[in-house]
């Protein structure tokens, strides 16, 4: 359904997109998993015709998404990391004018507001101005807005930033529900691995542009895990820097990281890694608490392949569009 | 895509706008606030020329002769009819020099002290009017008026002694001292004040100012908020986004000049000539012919706060240059030169000649042909440009 080939978007000598290339299959919730600066947003901008990539190409639903853009906008809809609905109309009246740029007729449209406002419980705030909506409500009317045209292929930028935990929830089932009745292939991008892990047929790892991993949520875990690997969290009394310096500096250990005043979390591999770590706490008069088996998280499978933790990158690297955009001279075709 | 569906996709996005534009009232409010003041400031701030009321003047009179005496007398009881000065006695030229200085006398008359004399001895009598040249328009109404009326005083005193000393009829008398009669006529009729030549530019202007900080604003409003991206990806023909953000715009600068025109008429007392449908048309022409300009700034500006910025610097001296306070052609030619590449001069030019004397199509048509020059170009520069800014 998309199929995207050595796509690179710069801006200026900052490279937001490099060289990506993959495919998404026709009823597949596709997953972009990488911290905020990654390039997901771009790639979706892109993908949904408001972005001209730099180099490369991608088509969706086999029209290329620059010389058939037309074609391509009536197969998507889009649920941008910004809310796309005017505070001063109602809800109804935010879905008919963009319903009618759509061309549905108003019988079609007027149906469909109605079941698109059933569907999210929000029929009886219909004719209420939506600046008046809390930021759930918004996420909500965001994301029926999107769906409006019955597209082929919707694109989630990061559909549940900033809600709370229940709302989350209720996006994200509505999302599997809409996948599951509707068969709309969905390319969302998020920076929460547990989202990823929870609604992902499969999961692509971005981090500075490039695509790191490609696969199902339980293979890129297992690539990690195996019998070869062993994921520990121990809790030690008498935890010291000392200790933790010692332990880094066994063979069989990958990585060591603190969490917080007693508990470690140590990912190790080999036959021996077990008694290895047992031995070393030991000999620094370590006081072991517990100990715990740890099945590998999505979390750990990023820290793995990229050896940085997730974490917001977007004060060094994001090139803030606004900031540069729009002067012609920044772009090639 | 079809031009129909370009139409009415247009509308929908002027439907919105305008939409949300009622529905903030605090906007709607400043939005007919803003003529009233503008009206109101122009109406009240500028003098008209022709009338001069209270001004403070000082009065010299050296001359110790009778004639002195009776033109001071003469002068004083014309000036308790008119009004049209405040007159403080001055002693010598030092004090009145000192009285414009001081701020407290805007001009002064003297008479020298051989003034008496001279008109006795078979000369001219000089009358000296100095005046504040720190003030120029004041001082300049000051000598127009006051030169008219020491002349009338001079008629006057002629034919008397015409009639006195040559016992000329006093049917004939005027005739013999001033052979020619002056007078001004209209081509229509009406009382005409500065009002009536600005109310047409101003009209001009704030449309055009309406739309070219309107839409910049707008367009990259949507655009920060991140709601344009949701017309984006529709499958519309991105022009329609222009198209639509424009006719909502001038639909806001058409109600101010119609709030413009409706107080002109109502308290200020212009009258319309001309065909007020030709006037809103002009409006609207005048609208199609600096809208590329604002379409180009759009596309240009990175956001809302650049977008305005860069309006208002391009406003300014278009404001001045094209005519609609001061006339063009009390401008040096370099400056007249600018203004010829201004559409607002021709709009402002157009709606003048319809408005204050009534023309109709034919009269205008060289106006209304560069308008449409101006239109056709910027537009044909504007809209690739902003297809190609929309997608970076």
């Amino acid at each position: 359904m998309i199929e995207v080939k050595n796509l690179t978007k710069k801006f200026g000598d900052f490279v937001a997109v490099d060289n990506i290339s993959f495919k998404v299959k026709k009823g597949e919730i596709f997953g972009l998993l990488g911290p905020n600066g990654a390039g997901k947003s771009t790639i979706i901008r892109m993908l949904s015709t408001l972005a001209r990539p730099t180099s490369g190409t991608a088509t969706v639903g086999n029209y290329d998404i620059t010389k058939n853009d037309g074609e391509v906008r009536s197969l998507i809809g889009l649920v941008s990391e910004k809310m796309i609905l005017y505070d001063l109309l109602t809800a109804k009246e935010n879905l008919w004018f963009f319903g009618k740029l759509f061309n549905l007729s108003k019988e079609v449209l007027l149906r469909r507001i109605d079941e698109l406002l059933d569907l999210v419980q929000l029929s009886e705030w219909k004719n209420s101005q939506v600046g008046t909506f809390s930021t759930g409500m918004r996420q909500r009317m965001n994301v029926i807005r999107a769906l409006l045209n019955m597209p082929e292929v919707l694109f989630l930028d990061e559909p549940t930033l900033g809600l709370d935990p229940q709302s989350s929830v209720e996006i994200r089932e509505f999302i599997r529900k809409l996948n599951r009745e509707n068969k709309t292939t969905i390319l969302l991008t998020t920076h929460m691995m547990v989202e990823a892990d929870m609604i992902c047929d499969r999961i692509a790892i971005i981090d500075c542009g490039k695509i790191v991993a490609l696969d199902t949520s339980s293979n890129l875990k297992k690539s990690i895990s195996g019998v070869d690997t062993t994921m520990l969290k121990i809790g030690i009394k008498n935890l010291t820097q000392d200790l933790i310096k010692s332990m880094r500096t066994l063979k069989c250990v990958e990585s060591v990281t603190q969490e917080n005043s007693t508990y470690i979390k140590v990912h190790a591999h080999g036959e021996e890694a077990f008694d290895a770590i047992i031995d070393s706490i030991r000999t620094k008069k370590g006081k072991i608490n517990s100990i715990e088996n740890l099945q590998p998280t999505l979390e750990d499978v990023f820290l793995h392949i990229t050896g940085h933790e997730v974490r917001d990158k977007a004060d060094q690297k994001i090139p803030l569009e606004r900031h540069r955009g729009f002067m012609p001279k920044n772009r090639v075709r | 895509m079809s031009a129909r569906n370009l139409f009415s996709h247009s509308f929908r996005i002027a439907w919105k706008d305008l939409m949300e534009l009622f529905r903030n009232r605090m906007e709607l409010f400043l939005l007919i606030l803003m003529p009233i003041f503008m009206m109101g400031m122009v109406g009240f701030i500028y003098p008209s020329e022709a009338s001069l009321s209270n001004v403070p003047v000082a009065l010299l009179n050296e001359d110790m002769g009778f004639l002195g005496a009776d033109f001071v007398l003469l002068f004083e009881e014309i000036n308790n009819n008119t009004g049209m000065v405040a007159i403080t006695e001055a002693q010598n030229f030092d004090e009145v020099r000192e009285m414009i200085q001081r701020g407290d006398v805007q001009g002064g008359i003297i008479l020298p002290s051989n003034f008496t004399s001279s008109l006795v001895g078979g000369k001219q009598g000089t009358i000296i009017v100095v005046a504040d040249q720190s003030n120029p328009q004041i001082s300049a109404a000051l000598q127009g008026v006051l030169k008219g009326v020491f002349e009338e005083m001079g008629t006057m005193m002629a034919q008397q002694r015409l009639i006195e000393e040559f016992q000329v009829d006093p049917a004939v008398s005027l005739a013999m001292v001033k052979p020619f009669n002056v007078q001004f006529e209209d081509i229509v009729s009406g009382d005409f004040s500065y009002f009536d030549f600005v109310a047409p530019g101003i009209m001009a202007m704030t449309v055009m100012m309406s739309v070219m900080t309107g839409l910049p604003a707008a367009i990259s409003k949507e655009k920060e908020v991140g709601t344009l991206d949701g017309m984006m990806v529709a499958p519309i023909n991105r022009l329609s986004i222009i198209l639509g953000k424009t006719f909502a715009q001038t639909a806001r600068g058409l109600l101010q000049g119609a709030v413009i025109l409706v107080l002109s008429v109502t308290l200020f007392g212009v009258t319309i000539q001309g065909n007020i449908l030709l006037v809103f048309a002009l409006l609207v022409l005048g609208v199609f012919s600096f809208v590329g300009l604002g379409v180009v700034i759009t596309s240009f500006a990175k956001d809302q706060s650049t977008a305005v910025m860069m309006m208002t610097t391009l406003i300014f001296p278009m404001m001045f240059l094209s005519g609609v306070f001061f006339p063009v052609e009390q401008m040096p030619w370099y400056m007249q030169s600018i203004s010829k590449f201004l559409p607002l001069t021709y709009l402002a030019s157009a709606l003048r000649k319809v408005m204050v004397l009534g023309a109709g199509i034919p009269m205008i048509s060289f106006e209304l042909a560069v308008l449409i020059g101006f239109g056709t170009i910027l537009t044909a520069i504007a809209v690739p440009v902003f297809k190609r800014a929309m997608t970076r």
